[in-house]
Order: C-alpha cells, then structure tokens, then sequence
C-alpha cells in the first residue's frame, strides 16, 4: 500500500472524530539542503509530514514520513536517487495517568537524538551526529509495543520512562530487528537538567547490547542550552556534546541580531575492534561542527555549519547550508464547542 | 594542550554569566488573528504562570515554539506531546488550559 493511500485512510478514518480543539493536524518540515565534502556538493530537496489524529479521549494515531531526492556528483556532472519512506506509524492509547501504550511502527527510545532531535525542522545542524545510529539496530524504529509515560511528576523533579519490545521485521517500510530496550530519565526543572539512561539489546543474528546516557542542561532565562549524549556498543563508542545560544541583549529574541543562533558540536567516535556493523567510521574520529543558524519568522530557518573532521583515513572540511520551513495547520476547520 | 588546562578552558566558558532573557515563549510574536492563536499569549490568565512554567520546561526544551496554530488543534498538539515527551496527566490539563485560557 502506499504512503499516500495511508495517509488518506488515516484522515477518512479519523474524519469524523475531530470535533472542538482535536481535529486531526498535519505538521512537517520542507527543507533544501546543501552539503559539500571534500569538494563536492551534494543537494537534498526534502519534505517530512507528520500526521497527527486523535481518536476518542484515549486514542491517537500519529506518523511521520520522509520524502527526499538527493542530487549528488558523478562523472557524469549530477546523478540523482529518491527516497520515500514511513519513519514511524504508530497508535498511542493512553491507559492511565502513568501508562500510555504504543502499538505499531515507533522511532525507538534510545537517547535522545532519533526522538526528538531527528526531526528536519528541529535539529540544529542539517546532518545527525556521529553516533546516532549506536543503539538504533539500523532502522532507527521497533515494530511491536512499547509501554511509557511520566511515572512520578512533581513540582522540584520528574521521571520518565519507556520500555519496548520489537519483532523481526524485513518490509520495506517498516524494518526492525527484534530487540527489547528501555530508556529512563530524570528531569529537574529547578536547574533545568535532565539526566538519562538507556540500553537496548539486539535479539536476532549477532546478540548485542548498547548503551546510553544523556544530559542535557537549559539554565533557567537564558535562551542557551547544552545537550550531549554518550553511546556504546560492543564495537564501537562515542559521545557528542552540543551547544546553541540566541541573546536577547539587542532588542530580544526577535531583532535580527536575537534571531541568530551560534552553534558549537563537538563528537568523537572510537572502535573497540574492526567489526564494523554498527554504521560508525572504521577509524576513530574526532569532529567540531561550528554552526550559525538564523531564525527568519514564518517558522523559517536557515542552517549553515563548518565542520572539520579527523581521522586517520583523512582529514575533511565539512560545508553545510539550508533552509527550513515548519508547517502546522489542522486537517480541516474543526467544530468549536 | 595540558589536559588541566584544556579542562579549566571549558569549564570557564560553561561558568561565564549568561545574560538574562526571557522565554522564548514570551519573545515568539503572537498571531493577531481572530481564528489563529498564538501559545503565547500576553494575557494574564489564572493557569498561566504552571503552563507557562510547563511549557518552558517540556516544549521549549527540544523546539522552539510554532508562531501560531489554530485553536482547533491545540488538544491535538498536547496529547501528542503527552505521548512524545511523557508529560504527566496534569502537565497535559495546564498546558491545553494554557493554549486555551
């Protein structure tokens, strides 16, 4: 079945469950992005919808897909592939105050990259980090179930969590391997620190564990915010450490000198033997990423960011630009109560 | 570079006082629309120093906030925040209140 014909299933599904303030919405990111590495440039058109469609008071039903040409050199001047794909479909049914259980294709909860930072609109820099895909068998997504939800929330510290098992899975578009995981975080607004932990474990061909750990810190009325996390697997580890800031020192958040965004990532990789299976650098590699983004109104950014990489198989300049546009409207003009 | 100092480098800049701003939920401009409302509204409401609060802490913390979204899809918009950022049962009621004084 196609992405399309699935979408619209979802919406004729959910059509006449909206009503007041929970009509179905559609959300994304639509973005051009550049890239050159070691001289050549690569140019990325993309556009992710992200379908979101409540159902009843418990139930809702959320997607998200990516659509993406890829123009990249050859000897030829420019060769070009498409992609088009589900990231996630899932069906989140909350059971109690502390209980939400999710069913279906879900991006699956290791740190805290490929759930919340993976999204075109949201990440600072245009390109994930090194070890995203430590801890993410793959795919980046699980297909089965996952239990999660706020087990304590009070006022001076909260703690979250998930816990998921997925099934083997070869379809096209919802790949997964079957595996078993769990992340658990502890957020302390106060300080604006969130502490975390995770683990997952690969249950089919090579049985493997990985894991993980973040921090991220806000302090409190200051637009400046360090996120970092830490991954290892059974053949390789890293870490990244990311920092953004916008000043309000010049007229706010909203003067064009308070909508820049300054940048800084730093990342290191490191083998733990030559089995390469886990999609880091054969070699170890130590990363800076220095990024300026500006943020137009509209919900409209522009990312740009040098990068310098070092490894043994060679050293590279690393030139990144793009612009992003997030969209959010309703599926349709919902009833008011 | 000695790794004492490398470390006392880092550690320095991370200590240096950050100007003080406010929210970025404060500084997003509204929409001054009659079928679109902005989260961020200026008006005083009774919930809207906890959603506010809350809304710095769960939503600010990965996004900036959207300019504006219809109000006919604000419980959309938090139960599917619910769900992807755990937020508990309270957090979700305080946050719609917030959306929708």
């Amino acid at each position: 079945m196609t992405m399309g014909a699935i979408f619209s299933l979802a919406l004729v599904f959910c059509a006449r469950c909206g009503v007041a303030q929970d009509t179905p919405l559609i959300s994304g990111g639509v973005a051009f992005l550049t890239s050159t590495n070691g001289g050549n440039t690569t140019y990325q058109p993309l556009i992710e919808p992200l379908l979101a469609a409540p159902i009843g008071k418990h139930l809702l039903i959320e997607s998200r897909a990516t659509i993406l040409e890829t123009f990249s050199p050859d000897s030829n001047g420019y060769d070009h592939t498409h992609f088009a794909g589900f990231t996630y479909l899932q069906g989140d049914y909350i059971v109690s105050p502390h209980f939400t259980l999710v069913g279906g294709s879900f991006l699956l909860p290791f740190n805290t990259y490929n759930e919340r930072l993976s999204p075109v609109w949201i990440g600072n820099f245009q390109d994930g980090p090194l070890i995203a895909s430590l801890g993410l068998l793959s795919s980046g997504s699980g297909l089965g179930g996952m239990l999660r939800g706020s087990a304590v929330s009070r006022r001076k510290y909260s703690i979250d969590y998930a816990t998921w098992f997925s099934a083997r899975s070869d379809n096209e578009q919802f790949n997964a391997k079957r595996s078993f995981g769990g992340r658990a975080s502890l957020y302390l607004p106060g300080s604006r620190l969130e502490l975390g932990l995770s683990y997952d474990r690969q249950l089919q061909d090579t049985q493997e564990n990985f894991y993980g750990a973040h921090l991220w810190w806000e302090p409190k009325d200051t637009a400046f915010r360090l996120r970092s996390e830490f991954a290892r697997g059974r053949h390789a580890q890293g870490y990244w450490i990311e920092a953004d800031y916008r000043t309000q020192a010049f007229g706010g958040l909203n003067s064009w000198i308070g909508r820049f965004e300054p940048l800084f990532r730093m990342q290191q990789t490191f083998r733990r033997d030559n089995v390469a299976s886990d999609g880091l650098p054969l070699t170890n590699v130590q990363r800076a990423d220095f990024g300026l983004d500006y943020n137009l109104p509209h919900n409209t950014r522009i990312l740009t960011s040098y990068a310098r990489q070092f490894s043994s198989a060679g050293d590279t300049n690393i030139w990144e630009t793009g612009i992003v546009y997030r969209f959010l409207f309703p599926t349709w003009k919902g009833r008011m109560k | 570079m000695n790794k004492k100092y490398f470390l006392a480098i880092i550690l320095g800049a991370l200590a240096l006082p950050l100007p003080e701003v406010r929210s970025q939920k404060t500084e997003q401009a509204p929409t001054n629309s009659t079928d679109k409302r902005s989260p961020i509204s200026n008006k005083p409401q009774p919930h809207e120093d906890e959603g506010q609060r809350l809304f710095e802490t769960h939503c600010s913390r990965c996004h900036t906030a959207p300019e504006g979204f219809s109000p006919n899809i604000s419980a959309t918009v938090v139960r599917h925040m619910r769900v992807r950022a755990s937020l508990s049962q309270h957090d979700e009621q305080e946050l719609l209140r917030f959306f929708n004084p």
